[in-house]
């Protein structure tokens, strides 16, 4: 996995609440078996007319937008299915980090082992953010995971919470398999244990 | 010993490691597999040389992409990239030996109906599953949940999940159902009150005089419009109907174990006392037949409203409302029972198992469905279908216009043939109305089986105590 640490780049603002993972990423391009290749397709629907024109006003059409490494969004992002095609997408266009005031559970989950940082900020902050980022390619934002902050282009700084074991997975680009095989002889002894006591699982 | 909910107990019974920060190990019981979100994660462990720890715990059966026409055991019925998917989960199940109902099985349908249907799902487990209407397995009083690609491949490898623990959320309904009302009214009306975010970092428990009156089969459908509201999980204390339900299913244990599980499940209620971070208390009289009227799953309200005015929101949702009306090609203020329909979609994890059947059927039988409707049903399992055919289901069905098909996901999420057209209106018995769900540019209505026939017979949005 990608390694996440600092990140500096050009902010899209999302208002849209409840931005589900069928608009991130529509079924279509779920009949895949690879995880590559999807960022062509990322919100293809918002994006995309049928005959596969750009839709000028999309943020991500937009010429100050083209190259955005973050997204500011609404409420409830990556609402929906658990399709890790979203992230998946996000990445692959060059997305690697999220902004929002909540995540659906699942979805935030995805992006932590996708090597994306999903950032949860109170609702003024995310506002606050939101109109920094819509100033287009000059306002650039910065983050950084060890420091635990979001800077915004006129110096503001914003401290964000998140989980000590998915940072230090994400800042390592660390195999969450690998660690938990490590731990494989409390899993043989848990698994015996719980034979016994419920021989019909 | 300080009082547990239903959720600590099964989370308790279940980490086989816990870290210093909280950080578990949470051991997984069934791991259910499917088509779609699966392909990738056994390539992972073929890239590096893993292999399925618990094979006799992992259950696969396609379902999203494959065809529900009658004509589907012919291969060209499916388009290649869905049948490349089909032919990779084939391949998959038989490599690495796991159990696995193939398209031509009568067994094979829906995941989630399958699953309970074999009795693989039981009280007290744990249940995951890549797709994240994994929240119905919940109905069993099963810890039960959706998970991504990723944390499929670590279920294969480990047969654990790395977790933290959720808060507690109790959503009681109490009273009894009015006539009309259903399990999908309920769980509707409670999205509609949390908001789709209203419940996520919580494990919702249902509780209450009118979730103890329903059937499994209602249970089942409460539970999985969980993840509509953001929670991890939905989960229902097992009862007498929850034994009944399990006893006698191929894989429910027998004899001796019987005994030894039934006694575990009935330890398994939340005890009185016991710490609740969150409380919903909804009185079932205030519950009306339910219909959605935009592209989120909390934009529900009565059958008897109208369109609401984007203004009456607050906050980012004045917008959303506004894009939704657009899209949906509504007004503010008109009547839901005016909006016309051109499709019915009765079917899908939510709305496909016996009883939704039934319950079409009650208000389907003798009558016809408004000429130039489209209308199919689409049961959750070759067994659901084999009952209803014995049950004279089916014959009421296609007596009254609508179409008869195979089991599977089908217009749900439509990755298989079964789509709307661009502007086309669906009364939909599933769970998700997002833009584009049902195809591109399609509109989705979310209603109960009863609701959805109800509009099938008149040709829009209809109170199906109308024609009770």
């Amino acid at each position: 996995m990608q390694k996440f640490d600092t990140l500096s780049g050009i902010a899209a603002p999302m208002p849209l609440v409840n931005i589900d993972t069928d608009m991130i990423i529509p079924k279509v391009f779920l009949k895949t078996i690879k995880r590559s290749g999807l960022g062509v397709n990322l919100f293809d629907e918002m994006r995309f007319d049928r005959q596969g024109n750009e839709i000028a006003d999309f943020v991500l059409n937009q010429p100050a937008y083209r190259d955005a490494s973050v997204l500011v969004a609404g409420d409830n992002f990556g609402c929906g299915s658990s399709r890790e095609h979203a992230p998946w997408a996000i990445a692959d266009f060059g997305i690697r980090c999220v902004i929002s005031t909540s995540f659906a559970d699942i979805f935030y989950s995805n992006c932590f082992k996708n090597g994306i940082l999903p950032i949860v900020l109170p609702e003024d902050q995310r506002d606050a953010l939101m109109k920094d980022a819509e100033k287009g390619a000059n306002a650039r934002i910065e983050v950084d995971l060890d420091a635990q902050t979001v800077t915004s282009s006129d110096g503001d700084v914003y401290t964000f919470d998140v989980d000590s074991f998915k940072k230090h997975c994400l800042m390592n680009g660390l195999d969450d398999i690998g660690l938990t095989m490590e731990k494989a002889a409390s899993i043989d002894t848990f698994e015996a244990q719980a034979s016994a006591d419920r021989p019909w699982v | 010993m300080s009082p547990k909910t239903l959720y600590d107990k099964i989370w308790d019974a279940h980490v086989a490691h816990e870290a210093d920060d909280g950080t578990c190990l949470l051991y997984i019981d069934r791991h259910l597999v499917h088509e779609v979100t699966s392909p990738q994660a056994f390539e992972g462990l073929r890239m590096t040389g893993r292999t399925v720890r618990a094979p006799d715990k992992t259950i696969a059966v396609p379902d999203h992409n494959v065809p529900t026409t009658l004509d589907r055991a012919n291969a060209e019925t499916m388009t290649a990239d869905s049948r490349i998917q089909v032919d990779a989960l084939d391949t998959n199940a038989k490599e690495f030996g796991i159990h696995y109902y193939p398209v031509s099985d009568v067994r094979q349908g829906i995941v989630h109906i399958v699953g309970p249907e074999q009795g693989w799902t039981l009280p007290g487990m744990t249940v995951v599953c890549g797709d994240s209407h994994t929240a119905t397995h919940g109905a069993f009083g099963a810890l039960a949940h959706g998970i991504g690609t990723s944390e499929v491949e670590h279920v294969l490898a480990t047969q654990t999940l790395i977790q933290k623990k959720s808060k507690n959320f109790k959503v009681e309904v109490t009273g009894k159902l009015n006539p009309g009302v259903t399990a999908k009214d309920i769980t509707m009306h409670v999205i509609g009150e949390t908001g789709t975010a209203g419940g996520t970092g919580y494990v919702i428990e249902y509780c209450g005089e009118a979730i103890r009156e329903l059937s499994m089969e209602g249970r089942m459908t409460v539970c999985n419009m969980a993840i509509e509201g953001g929670a991890r999980a939905g989960l229902i204390a097992p009862d007498e109907k929850t034994y009944a339900y399990c006893k006698g299913r191929p894989q429910a244990p027998t004899g001796a174990d019987w005994d030894k599980a039934q006694a575990w499940w009935e330890t398994l209620y939340s005890d009185d006392n016991a710490h609740w971070d969150l409380e919903l208390t909804v009185d079932a009289n205030d519950i009306a037949p339910s219909v959605t009227w935009g592209t989120s799953p909390e934009d529900v309200l009565p059958i008897t409203a109208v369109v609401p005015d984007p203004a009456s929101f607050k906050g980012g949702k004045v917008d959303a409302a506004k894009r939704s009306i657009d899209y949906m090609g509504l007004t503010a203020g008109q009547k839901l029972t005016d909006i016309e329909i051109d499709t019915v979609f009765i079917g899908s994890c939510t709305n496909g198992r016996i009883e939704d059947l039934r319950a079409a059927a009650a208000i389907l039988k003798g009558k016809k469905i408004k000429d130039g409707l489209r209308a199919m049903i689409v049961p959750g399992s070759g067994l659901v279908r084999a009952q209803a055919e014995e049950e004279g289901l089916a014959d009421i069905f296609k007596d009254a216009g609508f179409e008869w098909r195979m089991a599977g996901c089908s217009m749900c999420l439509a990755m298989n043939p079964d789509q709307l057209a661009e502007g086309e209106r669906c009364a939909s018995t599933s769970n998700r109305n997002f833009e584009g769900r049902q195809g591109y540019k399609g509109r989705t209505h979310l209603v109960s089986p009863g609701m959805a026939a109800a509009a099938a017979i008149t040709g829009r949005l209809t109170d199906v105590r109308e024609l009770m």
